[in-house]
């Protein structure tokens, strides 16, 4: 929602009163006449605030409210078969949440995948719960039983604070998933002709006040890859990455990419792979 | 001997067959991944010439094929409309409405509403708006700095219409070319930067 952040006189205390927006007001009145710049490089100013913000409450990231209710839905027996997802394997081995996040996206055998957390969580919701799995995927963010997966990816994520992000590209197809999300990271397409790269691949850009972390280096992959997935304050919502690339997608104009589909694996996969040896900082506070 | 032929046989056809197979994968995985929504109709992963040339990193990172990004430039060139009785220059304030305007052709937008510029998403353009982005260049002062002439103001209407005319793989949307904005529209950020009024030129 970069189309928010457009008054240079936005002031950090509207963080607070942006809850709840989705969609991008169009601006009511033309440029507010903001005070002329005084120093040097005077957009950085909010930025610093921004900054400021976050480290304020960074004791009470709202997200914390997410991981508790997903820590419950994770010992919680329920479904169909009425079991919790204690047993379900993440990629460390049935139940092991500590440090997870850190090794995913990977390849499991079981599915035959290479697969994210949000894929991984409705793989063990239908198999060891019964859910179906196609009502997830059909759903919306924030609703349903997709509002549960996120929750659990909340309690997950937390659980890789400063963990070392360290994914494999051992199997064929985690190198293969690698490759093909590199394509697609680079894929230029729709009315705007964007791709991800378009945004993610210079250093020091900025739409707006927003920075723009460079994703096709490691520092830029670790700064983006390890703060998410995130507390918006903006939307008042916790944002999973599949939540996060949707509406990087939809600010691309492309068409909708599908809940947990491969193209949005594969994406995660190549930011993730080049975030290797970074630390994980996850859930984040994002404006 | 007769396995030992098989297997260069085999590797002969493999070597090509590697990239293509990988594009057919890629293609799959594209084609699985998205649906339409709204008016983000899944068609719009179908690439143009400029879109597909400039999809790959190697071209990005300077090592393109010089010929095809001139060729790709000129069949631009050639589909850009110059405004109707030589009108090139609106109203510079609903310019700059146009140019504070992000919004548009997504699929949360609806086919009849107004689209934005988005201008002040990548570019400094008055300097009385501190938010702006600077994934293009300044523009502040910007007829001040290059004048009026009648080549100053052709080019910035192209640039404005198709910018990969000038520059195949420039990150600057085709305003034009996709009917992202009207011509009224182009003619109202054309006086933002280029009327002598406006206040980019003070």
């Amino acid at each position: 929602m970069r189309q928010h952040w457009t008054r240079g006189a936005l002031i950090v205390s509207s963080l607070f009163v942006l809850q709840a927006c989705t969609t991008p007001e169009p601006p009511k009145k033309a440029a507010t006449p903001a005070p002329a710049p005084q120093a040097a490089a005077p957009a950085d100013a909010p930025t610093a605030e921004i900054e400021k913000y976050r480290a304020m409450i960074a004791d009470g990231n709202p997200s914390d409210l997410y991981e508790m209710a997903g820590e419950e839905l994770w010992k919680k027996k329920m479904g169909p078969k009425n079991v919790s997802l204690e047993k379900c394997d993440l990629g460390l081995g049935p139940g092991v949440v500590k440090g997870v996040y850190a090794v995913l996206p990977k390849y499991f055998k079981d599915t035959n995948k290479v697969q994210d957390l949000e894929s991984r969580i409705v793989t063990c919701m239908e198999r060891l719960q019964g859910f179906d799995g196609k009502e997830i995927i059909a759903g919306s963010f924030g609703k349903g039983k997709r509002k549960d997966v996120e929750a659990v990816v909340a309690y997950v994520v937390a659980n890789s604070k400063g963990a070392t992000i360290n994914v494999s590209m051992k199997h064929p197809k985690e190198k293969e998933m690698y490759e093909l999300g590199k394509k697609s990271f680079f894929y230029q397409a729709g009315p705007m002709d964007f791709s991800c790269a378009s945004c993610h691949a210079d250093p020091g850009k900025r739409i707006r006040l927003q920075d723009l972390p460079n994703l096709t280096t490691q520092a830029g992959a670790a700064l983006g890859w390890g703060a998410w997935p995130a507390y918006r304050v903006s939307s008042g919502t916790f944002w999973t990455m599949q939540y996060r690339l949707n509406d990087c997608y939809r600010q691309q104009r492309f068409p909708e990419p599908i809940y947990i589909s491969d193209d949005t694996i594969a994406v995660s996969m190549y930011m993730a792979v080049m975030a290797n040896g970074g630390k994980m900082a996850a859930p984040g506070l994002k404006r | 001997m007769k396995n030992k032929y098989l297997i260069t046989a085999a590797t002969l056809l493999a070597l090509p067959m590697g990239s293509a197979f990988a594009d057919a994968k890629f293609d799959k995985m594209m084609k699985d991944s998205f649906q339409s929504n709204g008016i983000a109709s899944i068609d719009r992963l179908k690439q143009d010439a400029a879109q597909k040339y400039c999809s790959d990193p190697a071209v990005l990172a300077g090592k393109g094929n010089a010929k095809q990004a001139e060729s790709i430039q000129k069949a631009n060139m050639e589909t850009i409309k110059q405004p109707a009785g030589g009108k090139y220059i609106g109203d510079w304030k609903a310019g700059e409405r146009v140019a504070q305007s992000g919004r548009g052709a997504t699929w949360t937008d609806k086919a009849d509403a107004a689209n934005g510029g988005g201008c002040y998403n990548c570019h400094q353009i008055n300097k009385a708006e501190l938010s702006y982005g600077n994934i293009g260049p300044s523009l502040w002062n910007y007829g001040k700095l290059r004048g009026y002439s009648k080549e100053v103001v052709t080019y910035t209407w192209n640039r404005i219409y198709n910018s990969k005319a000038y520059n195949v793989c420039s990150n600057m949307p085709r305003f034009g070319h996709f009917n992202l904005l009207t011509e009224k529209q182009m003619q109202d950020v054309m006086a933002l930067l280029l009327d002598p009024n406006s206040p980019v030129n003070q």
